[in-house]
């Protein structure tokens, strides 16, 4: 072996020997963005569900006017969209404008398309901090959503274009888990992920809250109703899950209590907040039934109040009327989160360079 | 047979000899290569493409709405150097930043070379990024250029020249490295029987480098990378050579400035900054000392790195030896300060500024390669052979209204190196080079570089911005 030869075969050995973890703390804005990240890789696999199961249940109609297909359709952009921008984009809202609305469109920050750019942005500024296998595939999902050839898959085969968007999001959920560090950083992603499933969850749910109150529904309603329920359940893929805690025919109120309140299912609005509690008191490592800070006080408040509800009392209140109430906790930890660990000592730059200048002067 | 119609067209062919034999050290190379056909080279060189693109290593487009991001574009055939002529340009680097840095600390303390008069005071203190601020105050270890990325070229004798010392933000090494892992994956079983130096003991090299500097000679610093976001064209690189130093990589926004000292911001609170490698320039560093409009920086920071609390690297004011009149004086620095004959000469230059070489200028712009002192990436540059003469009019008038800001080369005619054309074969493309210098406790080369290849025929500018592409860079263990 020559000199040269055996410094560059002693230096990658050195280069072995000498690895020396990091400083364990994490940038507010890497924590922030790695949050948003899986927050927007939930949503879109959110959406991508619930349009495609609202596609499919249009099958089971018999016949399709303009009405009934607004009564589809509608609640869905006002729950996951925005009602003013797409009446300025569409003359109708049938199944053609409204599934390209949430899918494709630009200028609807939660499309699928929008939410895939968010996440690959955020992915891309914490780039050195994911796995290169995440990165990849967040990136391969990218590609995928803004090619045009995928474009023609949706047209051709709706069902492949949606399930290889949830595919996508299945397996970045794996790679999180099994190929980086179980960490803070992860600890963020999974609050991300947790808040936003608990969030789309109760939308769903909303989305249909009137056929689900229908307490008297008989005959063609009756019928009605079955199947908007299952659409329902399969909206949160709570079908098959559902069928096995119940193993009954499907009444609106169960589904009602198992989206919210199941123990076990990882989609209820319970469990998510459960799971979500866990990960923000591992932050502090404070004890469970103590808290640190607003936000581990408002979180540990709402996984105490869906413990302790049953869902009569739901019924009782009214089921739009306390998912509004849920959602507005959502939100308010969301924001708790937020102050407690990323807006730590947030200042203008303005009034920076004024004081930097001035102690410069001293 | 990919090589077999190729022609060397008169000018120097890095792989070929110009009575059409292949060079020694390319021989390995041209029998593997020659097992192939031009289309199975395209498939290879295809799906190396698409690997870039699945990697995400682009670039964004600036003034792209859409945020287009592209690849940079890369040629499979690898550019060789032989073992000989790398030390060759070792000892050449090494003189050369040895003497910029005691250059640099020479002019912002005692200015012995103004004194002596070796460089005339004027073009020192008139420089663009001369920084009086700076002077008197101590730098780590007195380095100042830490990371330098100079460009070499090739004459039509084959003979290598300094082109320019990029002794400030020098970009390109994540693509050397990326580039290296593409050609490996396209071509597996070249690299065993080739003797190739491996290139990725880089991001080690350089943290060694940054933590060497740390204030204080502080054992166990804290490293980081500022990067102006995202949306920077180089941020690709930014993210890769943190992630392979294991450093955080902060933007401005990110850290703060206390009692003289830097933080990040973390979601523990405040943590202490001790290194950082900056990929900013020096006016956007800091907006309560420089550019006050600049958002990328961090107000205080300069205040900081003065009293000693925070190191940089690059140090500031390293852009005053960038500076191409400057460029003029480097064999002067290295005789001043080493007392030695520069080991690889720069290209002959006319000062705008001298009353003789200003004539000499005016007279002969249309044969002459002009550039703005102060310009990088291809701009501010006029190639009087392929100029209108209505440019180079138009040039003569800038040169006349500022002789300080110009300087004149004659026009190199650069080796050519087989490169994939755009027509599905094998052509002479002009080529430059930019190794990479690390200064720290010493000074390492890393074994390879950045050729950069410009990839219309005939075109002399191989900048990325302006139609360049980029080759792997093979340094060898032995002479063939």
């Amino acid at each position: 072996m020559e000199m040269n030869e055996m410094m560059d075969v002693l230096s990658t050995v050195g280069c072995l020997l000498l690895v020396t973890p990091i400083d364990f703390f994490m940038l507010s804005r890497v924590a922030n963005s790695l949050f948003w990240m899986s927050r927007y890789l939930e949503r879109a696999e959110s959406i991508a569900r619930i349009v495609d199961v609202n596609l499919q249940s249009l099958l089971d109609y018999k016949t399709l006017d303009d009405k009934s297909l607004k009564e589809q359709w509608g609640p869905l952009v006002k729950t996951l969209g925005d009602e003013e921008t797409f009446a300025k984009l569409y003359k109708k809202e049938d199944s053609r404008a409204v599934t390209e609305f949430l899918t494709f469109n630009e200028s609807n920050p939660n499309s699928i398309l929008s939410c895939i750019v968010s996440a690959r942005h955020n992915a891309r500024s914490v780039r050195d901090q994911i796995s290169l296998e995440m990165w990849e595939e967040i990136n391969r999902l990218y590609l995928f959503i803004r090619s045009k050839s995928t474009r023609n898959l949706w047209q051709q085969s709706p069902y492949d274009f949606y399930r290889e968007v949830k595919q996508s999001s299945y397996t970045l959920q794996g790679l999180a888990s099994a190929t980086t560090v179980h960490d803070e950083g992860l600890e963020f992603a999974m609050m991300g992920r947790f808040l936003e499933r608990a969030d789309m969850t109760s939308r769903i749910l909303d989305v249909k809250h009137g056929i689900l109150s229908m307490t008297e529904a008989s005959g063609a309603d009756l019928g009605f109703q079955s199947i908007q329920s299952a659409a329902v359940l399969r909206s949160s893929s709570a079908y098959e899950a559902f069928q096995h805690v119940y193993s009954s025919q499907i009444t609106p109120v169960q589904v009602a209590e198992f989206l919210l309140l199941a123990d076990s299912f990882p989609r209820s609005v319970r469990f998510c907040m459960r799971t979500f509690d866990h990960f923000l008191r591992k932050m502090s490592g404070s004890a469970p039934g103590q808290f640190v800070n607003e936000a581990e006080k408002l979180s540990g408040r709402l996984v105490a109040e869906l413990n302790y509800t049953t869902i009569e009392e739901v019924m009782g209140i009214g089921l739009h009327e306390y998912i509004d109430s849920i959602q507005l906790k959502l939100n308010e930890i969301g924001l708790a989160m937020f102050e407690s660990y990323i807006l730590y000592q947030k200042t203008e730059l303005e009034e920076e360079i004024r004081m930097q200048r001035q102690v410069q002067q001293q | 047979m990919l090589f077999r119609k190729y022609q060397t067209e008169g000018f120097f062919d890095e792989m070929f000899t110009a009575a059409g034999k292949v060079r020694p050290h390319y021989k390995t190379l041209k029998q593997r290569f020659d097992e192939l056909s031009l289309k199975e080279f395209d498939q290879k060189r295809q799906s190396v493409d698409l690997s870039f693109m699945r990697l995400g290593i682009t670039f964004t487009v600036y003034g792209d709405s859409e945020g287009t991001e592209r690849i940079f574009p890369f040629d499979l055939v690898p550019r060789i150097i032989p073992k000989s002529e790398w030390e060759y340009l070792e000892r050449g680097l090494e003189q050369r930043i040895t003497a910029l840095n005691m250059f640099l600390r020479d002019v912002y303390h005692e200015q012995r070379i103004l004194k002596e008069g070796v460089i005339p005071a004027s073009y020192v203190l008139s420089a663009k990024h001369f920084r009086p601020e700076f002077m008197g105050i101590k730098v780590p270890r007195d380095i100042y250029i830490h990371i330098c990325g100079t460009d070499l070229i090739r004459d039509e004798k084959g003979e290598y020249l300094v082109l320019e010392d990029n002794g400030r933000c020098p970009s390109g090494v994540s693509y050397v490295m990326e580039n290296r892992q593409a050609m490996k994956r396209a071509f597996p079983n070249l690299f065993e029987s080739a003797g190739v130096r491996p290139v990725d003991s880089y991001a080690h090299d350089l943290l060694n480098t940054l933590r060497y500097v740390a204030p204080n000679g502080k054992d166990d610093p804290t490293v980081a990378v500022l990067t102006p976001g995202i949306y920077n064209s180089a941020y690709f690189e930014h993210s890769f050579l943190a992630k392979e130093m294991g450093a955080h990589i902060v933007e401005g926004g990110d850290l703060l400035v206390r009692d003289s000292k830097v933080y990040m911001r973390t979601t523990r609170g405040l943590e202490q900054v001790d290194v950082i490698y900056r990929r900013i320039d020096d006016d956007f560093l800091d907006p309560s000392v420089f550019r006050p409009d600049s958002a990328l920086g961090v107000p205080g920071l300069v205040n900081a790195y003065r009293a000693g609390n925070v190191s940089l690297a690059n140090s500031i004011g390293t852009g005053v030896a960038d500076d191409k009149v400057m460029y003029y004086f480097v064999p002067r620095m290295i005789k001043f300060y080493l007392d030695q004959e520069p080991i690889i000469p720069n290209v002959p230059t006319y000062l705008a500024s001298e009353k003789e070489d200003y004539k000499y200028i005016m007279e002969n712009t249309a044969k002459l390669v002009v550039k703005s002192a102060n310009e990088a990436g291809g701009y501010g540059m006029l190639i009087g052979p392929k100029a209108t003469a209505a440019e180079v009019r138009e040039f003569q008038k800038k040169i006349k209204a500022e002789p300080r800001n110009f300087i004149a080369q004659p026009t190199i005619s650069l080796s050519r190196h087989p490169t994939f054309s755009d027509l599905s074969q094998m052509e002479g493309r002009h080529i430059d080079f930019r190794p990479y210098i690390l200064y720290g406790d010493k000074i390492r080369i890393m074994p390879g570089g950045l050729t950069r290849v410009a990839l219309k025929r005939g075109s002399l500018v191989v900048n990325s911005s302006q139609g360049g592409g980029s080759k792997d860079t093979w340094v060898l263990y032995g002479d063939e």
